[in-house]
């Protein structure tokens, strides 16, 4: 099968990439980040999503399947870039699988989506409206990128389409949304709170994805693997130091005092928790993760 | 001397009890609710005091609560803060060689308390959202309703025992799910903290609907003798999605029920109050009591 990586230079793409490879699978990449040392059987095209010669890699080489993996999460980019790659990257990438004849496409998406709310739900199914748009008004472009994919279901059945909302990915690669919460010594909390974390291993998060390809998913999907644990467990598993601080302290200490930078918008997701029902996932795919929470946390202190 | 440990401040006897709660803790002793068994054991080692010294809880008919599977505790608000909520939690925990530990629907505003939210959630007192109500019930988990919600916490004194309206929205999930009601009253509860003026500036300042105020003005109730009826369990037939009038009916049924428990309550707390406390009387299944009736002996919880 001929499958194609958006921004498959990510830690994460690139151990889907290697896993496809590894069993047969032509693979081909599109990125801005060149992947030098790519093993053979994986051609990388050195371009941006929303230029033309992406839309070449499409004509040419008509893959089967595009596993869309171009977004950005870090809040090192501007609004502007994230707003550019997320949502016009992800609209291109799918108008492209429609015009060139991709018979599935999969969004790797984020859980973050539904936002974090006091009175939200504790297990947030697909139906779910992403709250984030107001919790997280900085998750603003991943809200829309994962709705405008989510619409290929209605506006172009023909192309199977799977939108996978993942919890956070974890594990020896250090690379990922909740990874950076975690880089330092020292990880924030707000005084009197310690929402639940939902995240997976790096490898099972992987071995997620290549299953909604090998199950042709048509659909929304929240993909998770062990139960969730609360903050102040996940930041001692992982060898780090809680530091709880009083929430109207906290927007002075983003990014000072060895502690990460955040949005200000980010204060609800470390108040709340966002925790999915992966059912549905786990019924269309027999999905089991293979590392607990416990496994999770010692790979990523330890590697 | 060491980092302080929560365990320290459990009771042998909870420790025992925790032991045998059917609940799936993993190696965090975390269940996926996010309950922890060690704030567990803090929290029902300081409902043990309330509840066998302080308050000096009689419980009626414990039996009638199943003692697997799930099932909906409906019963009346009693006193101007939920004390009776952490009674009723402790006659389950206490009451019977088997304990339960049942899920309390709180109301939203307490979700963005520090600490409070915090715990709340450590000891499975989650938001009262029909998603949880659900998800709980479908997990063979005990639930704990207060239909008069927090107009029912809110009743002065002058009103105490006077049910006010049951909203409905339990009923349409229990007939869902297939659980049994077992309605209870709670006894004792409006003149351990009569509230004779709601400070609505105080309420307003720290987000609460109402602040009670007692005589004495400190809101901490009194150390009087309080008593839990539990009836026997309801059933109801259909699916949940009958008109508003079929429900109506049925919550009528349930709220007649528990103002019988509470009618024949009161009047045993009247003889206690006296002194002329007799064991409860046998069950006298009269016409009109034929469904309502608490049961035999009391289970606890004076020397």
């Amino acid at each position: 099968m001929k499958i194609l990586i958006t921004g498959i230079n990510g830690a994460h793409a690139r151990m889907v990439a290697l896993r496809l490879r590894a069993r047969g699978d032509e693979i081909l990449g599109i990125d801005r980040r060149p992947w030098p040392d790519a093993p053979e059987g994986v051609h990388v095209f050195q371009t941006d999503v929303r230029k033309r010669p992406a839309a070449d890699v499409f004509r040419q080489h008509r893959p089967d399947v595009v596993i869309h993996m171009a977004t950005i999460t870090h809040f090192t980019a501007s609004a502007e870039e994230r707003l550019r790659i997320n949502l016009h990257g992800t609209r291109l990438v799918f108008e492209y699988c429609h015009e060139f004849g991709v018979k599935q496409a999969v969004f790797v998406g984020r859980h973050t989506i539904y936002g974090a709310a006091p009175d939200a739900p504790l297990y947030r199914t697909e139906e779910e409206p992403p709250l984030a748009v107001s919790t997280f008004p900085e998750l603003a472009d991943l809200v829309a990128a994962d709705l405008f994919a989510a619409a290929a279901l209605w506006r172009w059945p023909g192309l199977k389409t799977a939108v996978l909302r993942m919890v956070y990915m974890l594990g020896p690669t250090h690379r990922g949304t909740l990874a950076s919460f975690l880089a330092g010594p020292r990880v924030p909390t707000i005084l009197g709170f310690d929402p639940l974390y939902h995240f997976m291993h790096d490898e099972d998060g992987v071995e997620a994805i290549v299953r909604a390809v090998d199950h042709q998913l048509n659909g929304i999907y929240n993909v998770a693997g062990p139960p969730p644990v609360p903050l102040s467990t996940l930041a001692r598993g992982t060898g780090r130091q809680p530091i709880p601080i009083p929430e109207p302290l906290f927007k002075y200490s983003a990014g000072r005092f060895g502690l990460p930078y955040l949005p200000p918008g980010a204060v609800a997701h470390i108040k709340h928790p966002i925790v999915v029902d992966a059912t549905a996932f786990r019924r269309a795919t027999n999905f089991e993760h293979k590392h607990d929470a416990h496994a999770v946390m010692v790979s990523f202190r330890e590697s | 001397m060491g980092p302080f440990r929560l365990e320290t401040i459990t009771s042998r006897d909870v420790r025992d009890r925790l032991e045998r709660l059917e609940l799936p803790f993993n190696q965090y002793g975390m269940d996926p609710f996010g309950i922890s068994k060690k704030h567990l054991g803090v929290f029902y080692s300081m409902l043990e005091v309330f509840y066998k010294t302080y308050f000096r809880v009689k419980c009626f008919g414990i039996d009638n609560v199943p003692e697997r599977g799930g099932a909906m505790l409906v019963g009346n608000h009693s006193g101007g803060l939920p004390v009776d909520g952490g009674m009723v939690l402790a006659s389950l925990f206490f009451a019977r060689e088997l304990p339960r530990h049942a899920t309390g629907m709180v109301e939203k505003f307490a979700g963005n308390w520090p600490f409070v939210s915090e715990w709340f959630s450590r000891v499975g007192q989650l938001p009262g959202l029909p998603e949880h109500a659900l998800r709980l019930l479908q997990d063979g988990r005990l639930l704990m309703v207060f239909p008069e919600g927090a107009r029912g916490t809110g009743k002065l004194f002058k009103d105490r025992y006077r049910l006010v309206q049951f909203g409905t929205g339990f009923m349409r999930i229990a007939l869902q799910t297939g659980a049994p009601i077992v309605p209870f009253a709670f006894i004792g509860g409006e003149e351990a903290l009569p509230t004779v003026y709601h400070a609505k500036t105080l309420a307003k300042l720290v987000g609460a609907p109402y602040w009670p105020v007692p005589p004495y003005l400190v809101p901490f109730p009194l150390p009087l003798g309080c008593e839990i009826h539990y009836g026997k369990p309801m059933h109801f037939p259909g699916t949940g999605r009958e008109p508003d009038e079929v429900i109506e009916g049925y919550v009528e049924q349930v709220k007649s029920v528990v103002e019988l428990l509470v009618l024949r309550g009161c009047a045993l707390h009247r003889q206690r109050a006296d002194g002329t406390f007799a064991q409860e009387p046998k069950d006298s299944p009269s016409d009109d009591l034929a469904d309502a009736p608490s049961t035999s002996e009391p289970t606890d919880s004076e020397p």
